[in-house]
């Protein structure tokens, strides 16, 4: 059984159908890249997944679970799949050890102590140990947004969704946030990214979703999709891209 | 033509003290009722059910809109006829406490206001209850932002304190009316009542930024 899967979904704002019908499957260990123009609906399918966004028509599960957003035990599914966002969304208030421990200490009711070597073993993994006692405003764009990507580590997720996180980053930091995820599919996390890095789709994703006027237009292998588009949508997609 | 003569008040030294202490005491119980009412009136006018946002909008308008004096008059002389029976100073505390709490209702939503829905939804996303997103993720950076305007509105509560002196409330200016008819000094009384209200505004904006240099050490990128 896939671990996401995704019916027939439809979403609108308003009159706008953003969503006309999308199919997909995500198996465990498996890193999909969703690509496509603004506007294909790529980050609102991501949304979602993870039950930010309510869907009109279809049906997602997570595991066989439909996913809604009144579904029961939301937070707890909310644990289970990560979601990095395009703005960090750090809690600027909070130093990076209590960013990555709130919810952990609030809710899975670990000690402090605990709490700190938890920040300083996803931190590691991120490369940023020694920036456990910094705030928000003391690190770049690069740094935070590795931090929230610990942040999301620390709930222990099955699953983790990627929403454009190097799009607000200046040029020279997008590289460090992209080796961050290289290593984490390497260990084998799930994910799904919306990107326009198609260094990193053509590299390390196991299939591209190439999303184009509310529809999932191409699927498949990097390697095939890249090299073969068969519709011209994708075909200028890529041409522009480069 | 007369001069001016400290000597005579000195005798009501312990009276001014006195006078001193309950209006400190009446700012800080009020203040206190004030802002547990603002935090809580805040949020329940964002999150809320209908019928209490449109309660506590009636009772900020109807706060903010009429003379605190009639307020205090009405809770001192109009309450006990339904049953509440009060002394001067409790009913002051009250009435200061419902109007100190109209205009923090205000301060502090502004101030929820300011904090953008995307860090809302990364608590949500961190399976935080709304509970736990209210008081960890969006409270604190929104009295930061809102600290400034709410020690202002402290210091005109700490001032509007002498209006209790009309129901007689026995706090500092009712302290200098008792001290006038006494002594039949009223410039000096009233200006040594105003060095008191002075110097005791300067202690609180002392303290508040003393506090708020403690409260909010977090930096923040501008």
């Amino acid at each position: 059984m896939a671990l996401v899967d995704i019916k027939n979904v439809t979403k609108s704002y308003g009159s706008i159908e953003v969503l006309k019908g999308v199919s997909l499957s995500i198996d465990e260990g498996e890193i999909v890249t969703i690509i496509g123009k603004s506007g294909s609906g790529k980050s609102t399918l991501l949304r979602c997944i993870n039950a930010l966004e309510r869907i009109d028509g279809g049906e997602i599960t997570v595991e066989g679970q439909p996913v809604r957003t009144d579904m029961p035990n939301l937070r707890g599914f909310r644990q289970r799949v990560g979601i990095v966002f395009q703005a960090f969304n750090l809690f600027p208030h909070m130093t990076v050890e209590r960013n990555i421990t709130l919810a952990p200490i609030l809710n899975k009711r670990i000690a402090k102590a605990e709490g700190r070597a938890l920040a300083l073993d996803v931190l590691a993994r991120v490369g940023l140990a020694d920036k456990i006692d910094a705030y928000p405003a003391q690190l770049s764009g690069g740094q935070q947004q590795r931090v929230a990507i610990a942040r999301c580590l620390a709930m222990g997720p099955q699953l983790m969704l990627f929403d454009e996180v190097t799009s607000a980053l200046d040029p020279e930091l997008v590289g460090e946030v992209l080796k961050v995820m290289e290593d984490m599919a390497r260990q084998g996390m799930t994910m799904v990214l919306v990107t326009h890095e198609m260094g990193f789709a053509r590299n390390v994703a196991s299939k591209i979703v190439f999303m184009h006027q509310g529809r999932v237009w191409e699927e498949g292998p990097p390697a095939d999709l890249f090299a073969n588009p068969r519709t011209p949508e994708l075909r200028s997609f890529i041409a522009s891209a480069r | 033509m007369q001069t001016l003569n400290f000597q005579q008040l000195l005798r009501y030294q312990d009276q001014l003290i006195d006078g001193t202490l309950h209006t400190l005491l009446l700012t800080l119980v009020a203040a206190l009722i004030g802002t547990a009412i603002g935090v809580a009136g805040a949020a329940a006018v964002r999150g809320g059910p209908r019928p209490v946002r449109w309660a506590i909008r009636g009772y900020v308008e109807l706060i903010r809109n009429t003379p605190s004096l009639i307020q205090l008059f009405v809770v001192f002389f109009v309450l006990p006829g339904f049953g509440l029976r009060m002394g001067a100073f409790e009913a002051a505390a009250i009435a200061l406490g419902l109007y100190f709490g109209a205009y923090c209702t205000e301060i502090v939503r502004a101030g929820l206001d300011a904090i953008p829905g995307s860090q809302v939804e990364a608590g949500q996303c961190l399976g935080l209850t709304r509970w736990q997103v209210f008081r960890h993720v969006v409270l604190p950076p929104a009295l930061r932002s809102v600290y400034p305007a709410f020690t202002s509105q402290f210091v005109l509560l700490l001032l509007g304190t002498s209006l209790a002196s009309q129901i007689s409330a026995e706090e500092l200016f009712h302290t200098g009316g008792f001290i006038e008819t006494r002594t039949y000094r009223s410039f000096e009384v009233y200006a040594v009542i105003c060095g008191i209200y002075f110097a005791l505004v300067m202690i609180f904006k002392l303290l508040f930024a003393a506090v708020g240099h403690l409260a909010f050490r977090w930096p923040v990128r501008r």
